[in-house]
């Protein structure tokens, strides 16, 4: 740096974010739409700690001795529960947000690695049951593409109230990405922006709810598990009331889970922090009695296999990924960087899910591009992820002395900062102190 | 009708629960044979009847709740008295009859099929209508067809406030007065296919005689299709 910059000092309120914002929001008149996640620094997993064992715990042989991972969601009232061999599960996401190929490479890699996938706003596509061998169908707002047929076709039912990046916002798949496959699957004109509805059209509230349940029990033969997904809005209200209105499963998202296309203003400052969302649900699930009776699924910002054995140890029982998954079959990557480049992004960095223009053919409706992505490569990389993510939970637990996953414990966490402590519950390491507790 | 009588299965909600009478009804599911089906003492009991896939007649002798009919597909229901929320919900095909009033959201989500609904019809009827079709003879509730993709709506008598809001592709056509129209909500023209296609869902709805003269079209401006500035002061 030349002498003569040392007299420059940039704004920490007025950064060079909020300044390209600014000049941005001035020359278009329109709050930008986009895609991936809250970019902002929000306490998470990094800012918690395992503890390990030693002479107060024993740990297990990390190469011989057995650390299982099943998991079983849906118990509590559906004849079929879904049994998962590892407790990563992957979100919904759309056919139509995303390509059908990647539809196709999230189905082989969750299937080859003994865990479900979820369809998305605009209903389900062959190609993705073909693929799946556990498959959740996401019943939402929208019911785009929703039939009596897809529904007992599926192995569970989602029953989507919000997501963790828009707690309480529709969505917004626009044009670009309006294929007439697409448009043909949700009813709608080729080509115009599809507004997808914040509420059910059909039912308003938890006593409704309860009866909508009901519904969709009597039409499945009250086989599948039914769970239900909420953003992380008020998490211990939410998840009460869910196991009220008669959830198998409780599935939370924080705030830093992914989207297809949200306002910009919506992903970084509406819901609450994974780790609330975590203490919350699982406090209002011990409080009535329901932990493991009502499974709690938790997702939102999950990247690592600490992340995961983080999550279970707060108490949820499987933990459910999406922009990892989509990083794992190849967004962001660097081979693409030029091209990134020439969008105005870069591996990395990029967020334009809602233009249809993603070089990595994943998040796109153009033929071209879709056709860079191949399934079956992809659903390696998302096996061998969801494996290795699998691996490092195994570690950690048996570190723990933990035979299965699911006997992680609070108690085997500290968090490393105040923020981290009062957000999740656990004490501050070096102290017993959980600030707000 | 006395022979067809004879062939009448009777469930009885006083002597068998919901479960044991939609297990009855949908052990038809997938067979072409028809048959015909009454149900006694619903006493309001939600989600009855929902889940058929088959052509068979099933008259509900008495008051429903919530979703009747929900996601029906082939299936000729008839409920002999009100119906409660969300009718008819998400149907697919076959044909849905209500002699009494029915409580909002009706025909919410249809798909195919046809709603006939003999009293009126509460807030957001057809509400995201994806292709089903509505003959309501009484009045319809506010934000009735709020975001309709496809399909049709027809009433007799009124229609209260905020008719259409949002509505794509979908049609309404009423003959009495409308309170207001939602966004992006317009009167259309009434062109010889209107007509004919209103004419059509009148004789499905059994009352193909009405005269067409006092309808009005109602249909999308289709100014909300993309997002832009302008729509602020719309919504």
């Amino acid at each position: 740096m030349k002498e003569s910059d040392w007299a420059l000092r940039e704004s920490h309120t007025f950064d060079r974010h909020a300044i390209a914002y600014i000049r941005r929001a001035a020359s278009t008149g329109l709050y930008r739409i986009r895609g991936f996640g809250a970019k902002r620094r929000i306490p998470n997993f990094d800012d918690l700690l395992m503890k390990g064992a030693s002479m107060s715990r024993y740990p297990l042989e990390g190469y011989r001795e057995r650390c299982r991972t099943s998991v079983t969601l849906g118990t509590r009232f559906a004849s079929k529960p879904i049994e998962l061999e590892i407790p990563i599960t992957i979100a919904g996401m759309s056919f139509g947000s995303l390509s059908a190929n990647a539809k196709e490479a999230l189905g082989r890699g969750a299937s080859a690695a003994g865990t479900s996938t979820t369809t998305g706003d605009g209903g389900m596509t062959q190609e993705e049951r073909k693929h799946s061998r556990r498959l959740v169908y996401q019943y939402l707002p929208s019911r785009y593409g929703m039939n009596p047929d897809d529904l007992r076709a599926a192995d569970a039912i989602e029953v989507v109230v919000g997501q963790g990046a828009k707690p309480g916002g529709g969505g917004m798949l626009l044009g670009e990405k309006i294929s007439k496959r697409v448009a043909e699957m949700r009813t709608l004109p080729e080509g115009i922006d599809q507004r997808s509805a914040c509420r059910h059209p059909d039912w308003t509230g938890p006593d409704d709810l309860a009866i909508k349940i009901l519904e969709l029990r009597e039409i499945t033969n009250w086989e599948k598990p039914i769970y239900i997904k909420c953003g992380a809005a008020r998490p211990y209200y939410d998840t009460a009331l869910s196991v009220k209105a008669g959830a198998d499963v409780v599935v939370i998202d924080g705030m830093q889970g992914g989207t297809a296309a949200t306002q910009d203003v919506f992903i970084e400052h509406v819901g609450q922090p994974t780790l609330v969302a975590i203490k919350e649900a699982v406090k209002a699930l011990v409080d009535l009695d329901m932990h493991r009776k009502v499974q709690l699924v938790v997702g939102g910002g999950i990247r690592s296999g600490a992340d995961v054995a983080k999550a279970l140890a707060m108490g949820a029982d499987a933990v459910s990924i999406g922009t990892a998954a989509l990083v794992a079959i190849g967004d962001q990557d660097p081979a693409f960087q030029e091209e990134y480049e020439a969008l105005g992004s870069a591996a990395g960095c990029w967020e334009d899910y809602q233009a249809g223009t993603d070089p990595a053919g994943i998040t796109t409706q153009n033929d071209e591009l879709a056709k860079r992505l191949d399934p079956v490569a992809g659903g390696k990389k998302l096996a061998n992820y969801l494996r290795v993510l699998t691996l490092e939970v195994q570690t950690i637990a048996r570190a723990c002395g933990k035979s299965h996953i699911h006997n992680l414990e609070a108690d085997d966490m500290v968090a490393l900062t105040v923020e981290a402590a009062a957000m999740s519950g656990i004490p501050l390491a070096g102290t017993n102190w959980v600030p707000g507790a | 009708m006395s022979a067809l009588r004879e062939n009448v299965r009777v469930l009885d909600l006083l002597e068998m629960s919901r479960r044991k009478v939609n297990v009855a009804l949908q052990s038809h599911n997938g067979s072409s044979e028809p048959a015909h089906l009454r149900i006694l003492n619903p006493a309001g009991a939600h989600a009855l009847a929902c889940g058929l896939d088959a052509p068979v007649s099933v008259d509900i002798e008495g008051h429903t709740g919530y979703f009747c009919a929900g996601m029906n597909k082939l299936a000729q229901i008839t409920v002999f008295g009100n119906a409660g929320q969300g009718v008819a919900e998400n149907m697919m095909s076959g044909r849905v009859h209500v002699r009494g009033d029915v409580s909002q959201s009706a025909a919410a989500t249809a798909h195919g099929g046809l709603l006939v609904v003999e009293g009126n019809a509460a807030a957001r009827c057809g509400i995201s209508l994806k292709g089903g079709n509505i003959v309501v003879k009484g009045n319809v509730g506010h934000m009735s067809m709020f975001m309709a993709q496809a399909g049709c709506l027809v009433v007799l008598g009124d229609a209260d406030e905020a008719l259409g809001d949002s509505i794509y592709e979908a049609a309404i056509y009423v003959r009495g007065s409308v309170a207001s129209l939602g966004a992006d909500c317009v009167e259309k023209d009434m062109a010889d296919s209107h007509r004919e296609q209103l004419r059509g869902l009148l004789r499905e709805a059994s009352c193909g005689d009405i005269k067409l003269d006092g309808f009005r079209r109602y249909g999308s401006a289709r100014e909300l299709y993309h997002f832009k500035q302008q729509n602020i002061g719309v919504y």
